[in-house]
């Protein structure tokens, strides 16, 4: 069971890393703010300016 | 866990996956008489995976990098919460996973399917447990060690000044011909398909949808959102259906190839100049959502129904007259399948995003090698899910036109006399079960996959009533991410622009400036529309063409990385064990050099694109032939070009060798220094 609870928790934390969310989360800590639209939209503005991940053929 | 096991124990596990590998393997091999049931190429490759795994990737890690679990990474020296970070293996595994997983590993093997089911399977194998893992794995580990440097940067340091040149020119080549490559699959699946036209058209409002609800509604709940689009894409589906079954709205979404493919090139110019969090990032949320789900999907379906395959181990057309594409089984097989095997594009990731995420120097083994065993496996299913269709069929979804002839009877009848039976009849009642008022021509792999997979899914759930929901839920999924990596392609192609015109003029280099925005966009996108363009104007179908130029350039990208590994490799004065890269090297130069050979100088029109050009000046005139001449002496110089390109890394490469084996040159490797790790157990 223990195996099975740790398993879920690692594809969880796959899940938000690969979909950005706990690149939010940290950008939040980083930045001391709270979730927010502004907060969103200021996350968005420091990483329109970055390569974009390449995804391979 | 089994290297913890005793030794007794240990010896016994790992002497019966030997004894079962070899066992399927041989099966998968010298099995001649009847069809052959899926479960041996799976339990074939399962076991090669392990063995190559445990003791190849071991002995890699152990004698020729030394990894040092005590070593510092970038991620941990240099983490700043953005792009450095320390991260869980497995979670970084997922992430490389996701990122070098595409089209490629499912179109590659169903091309090279027609060549039967044993080549493309047995180089799937041996060229990721020997090739393209140890690309993968030694590039990231490389990368490691040098901050998270790009292979370029790495190219240049280790190899000189021009070899970074050139390798920088070789991306930007590789990535316009692979965008107008996976257009022109996504045009071939779309083309006369309202069905299929509809669902991937409503992929667009979902995915703007998405970006706004994440934006003004939900900020940063993208798993939620991603549930919520894939039920929306579900929909979509469903609502496909409809469309096609009422003349009024499928007579909209009826478009030509011609109109989808400028529809495409709008699309992707636009989708490169809108803001990323509008229509790139959540379509890329929502193909990877799907991706994932899907191949894991497959999976359980091939081994829940481990189904038979009906295509021969060996075709006829190992001698090069295939009607998918031209040329013989060597060296044609060996570039079509690249992901898969190994593909030079993924050293582009190893040496990207991911090196900057690992905690642990030991984690590149798990992640580098272990990820693309991982894609591997997904080539696997592809040549699986090709290989469960009836030969004809195959053959009648993959030809084009101008081989097979233009009507049903005549594609049916010169089908059937090469030796694979199939009627017209049998064609229209499929295309009626998959919802297509037809399957003929629709070359370039996907819809051949399509079909497969929806045999597979419709057999594990729901049965042959919904096969055609599974049919477009597959085209979907192929079209889905193949228009993500035209977003992201472009975009990635657009910064690379941009940086180096930087130094001609400092306002272009800026990413954030619109003219330099727009300007750079439109070179891109002009770049490889032209090439879709001219795929889907040829009367071949454009895949015999664009494909093996694809597969050429990104062979010949594996073959700068594997000089740069070979180089550092030297420099490190592990040059006994040299042949590890040095192996694969030899093979991709010989393949990708014999291959772009025949495409430039080959005697035969359908192979050569010099005599094909010699064979239309000839030939009678029609509108069309001053633009196929000029697209075909394009195609040929465009091979030369690269072919000189790799040839001057390969020659800098060697000229290093020779100088550090000889004593000549000083060995000196641009590592960062060592530094001890304070990571805890518990973080890393």
């Amino acid at each position: 069971m223990t195996y099975l609870m740790q398993a879920a928790h690692i594809l969880m934390n796959t899940l938000r890393e690969i979909f950005d969310e706990a690149a939010y989360a940290r950008f939040l800590e980083r930045t001391h703010m709270a979730s927010s639209r502004s907060a969103y939209a200021a996350f968005w503005r420091e990483r329109e300016n970055n390569a974009p991940k390449p995804r391979c053929c | 866990m089994l290297d913890g096991m005793n030794r007794p124990l240990s010896i016994l596990v790992w002497g019966a996956v030997s004894l079962v590998a070899a066992g399927a393997t041989a099966v998968v091999a010298v099995h001649r008489s009847e069809p052959i049931n899926a479960l041996w190429l799976v339990a074939a490759a399962t076991c090669c995976y392990a063995l190559g795994y445990r003791f190849y990737s071991k002995f890699i890690a152990a004698k020729i990098l030394a990894v040092d679990a005590l070593r510092a990474t970038p991620a941990e020296r240099l983490e700043n919460g953005r792009d450095f970070l320390v991260t869980n293996k497995w979670v970084v595994f997922g992430h490389h996973f996701a990122a070098i997983a595409g089209p490629g590993p499912l179109v590659g093997p169903v091309l090279a399917a027609q060549f039967g089911y044993l080549p493309g399977t047995l180089w799937v194998l041996a060229g990721a447990v020997f090739a393209g893992c140890v690309q993968d794995f030694v590039i990231l580990l490389f990368s490691v060690r040098r901050d998270g440097k790009s292979l370029t940067e790495m190219a240049k340091e280790e190899t000189g000044a021009v070899g970074g040149i050139v390798a920088y020119a070789a991306v930007i080549a590789i990535l316009i011909i692979l965008l107008a490559v996976v257009a022109l699959v996504v045009v071939n699946a779309l083309k006369d398909s309202p069905w299929g036209t509809f669902t991937i058209a409503m992929t667009i409002p979902i995915a703007l949808l998405m970006g706004i609800y994440l934006r003004r509604i939900r900020p940063g709940k993208v798993l939620e959102v991603s549930v919520l689009g894939f039920l929306l894409v579900l929909l979509a589906i469903w609502g496909g259906q409809w469309i096609s079954l009422h003349p009024g709205p499928a007579h909209v979404f009826t478009l030509s190839a011609s109109t989808l493919a400028i529809s495409i090139i709008i699309y992707a110019f636009a989708a490169s100049v809108v803001p990323v969090w509008l229509l790139l990032a959540p379509r890329d949320y929502l193909s990877t959502f799907v991706k994932l789900g899907t191949i894991g999907l497959l999976g359980i379906g091939i081994v829940a129904i481990h189904p038979t395959l009906h295509m021969p181990a060996f075709t006829r057309f190992v001698d090069g007259t295939g009607p998918v594409f031209a040329g013989k089984i060597f060296p044609f097989a060996f570039i079509t399948i690249a992901c898969g095997a190994i593909s030079g594009f993924h050293s582009l990731i190893s040496s990207g995003t991911t090196p900057k995420l690992i905690a642990r120097e030991t984690q590149t083994r798990l992640v580098g090698y272990g990820a693309m065993l991982a894609e591997s496996a997904v080539a696997v299913m592809a040549i699986i899910a090709a290989c469960v269709l009836q030969p004809g069929i195959y053959f009648a979804i993959n030809s084009p036109a101008g081989i097979v002839g233009q009507t049903a009877v005549a594609a049916t009848t010169t089908i059937s006399n090469w030796g694979f039976p199939v009627t017209a009849a049998d064609m229209q009642a499929l295309a009626h079960a998959v919802g297509e008022q037809t399957l003929f021509n629709r070359t370039g792999g996907a819809p051949a996959f399509a079909v497969g997979m929806a045999h597979i899914f419709s057999q594990t759930l729901g049965g042959g009533t919904v096969m055609a929901l599974w049919y477009h839920f597959a085209v979907m999924f192929e079209a889905l991410f193949i228009l993500t990596i035209l977003d992201a392609g472009t975009r990635v192609a657009r910064f690379m622009i941009q940086d180096a015109l930087g130094h001609i003029y400092k306002p272009l280099g800026r990413t954030s400036w619109y003219p330099s925005i727009i300007l750079t966009s439109a070179l891109i996108v002009a770049a490889w529309g032209f090439f879709l363009w001219q795929g889907v104007k040829d009367p071949l179908g454009g895949i015999n063409s664009l494909w093996p130029l694809f597969g050429i350039a990104n062979q010949l990208l594996a073959t700068v990385a594997m000089c740069v590994a070979t180089t550092i490799i030297i420099k490190m004065h592990r040059a006994k064990y040299a042949a590890v890269t040095l192996v694969p090297l030899v093979w991709l130069v010989a393949t990708t050099f014999t291959a772009s050979w025949h495409k430039i100088f080959d005697l035969n029109p359908r192979v050569g694109f010099l005599t094909q050009a010699g064979f239309l000046a000839s030939a009678p005139a029609t509108s069309a032939t001053a633009r196929l001449i000029f697209n075909n002496r394009l195609d040929a110089a465009v091979t030369g070009l690269l072919l000189m390109m790799v040839t001057v890394v390969l020659i800098e490469s060697v000229r290093q060798w020779l100088g550090v084996i000889s004593g000549r040159k000083e060995a000196r490797v641009q590592e960062t220094p060592f530094v001890m790790t304070r990571l805890s157990e518990e973080r890393a």
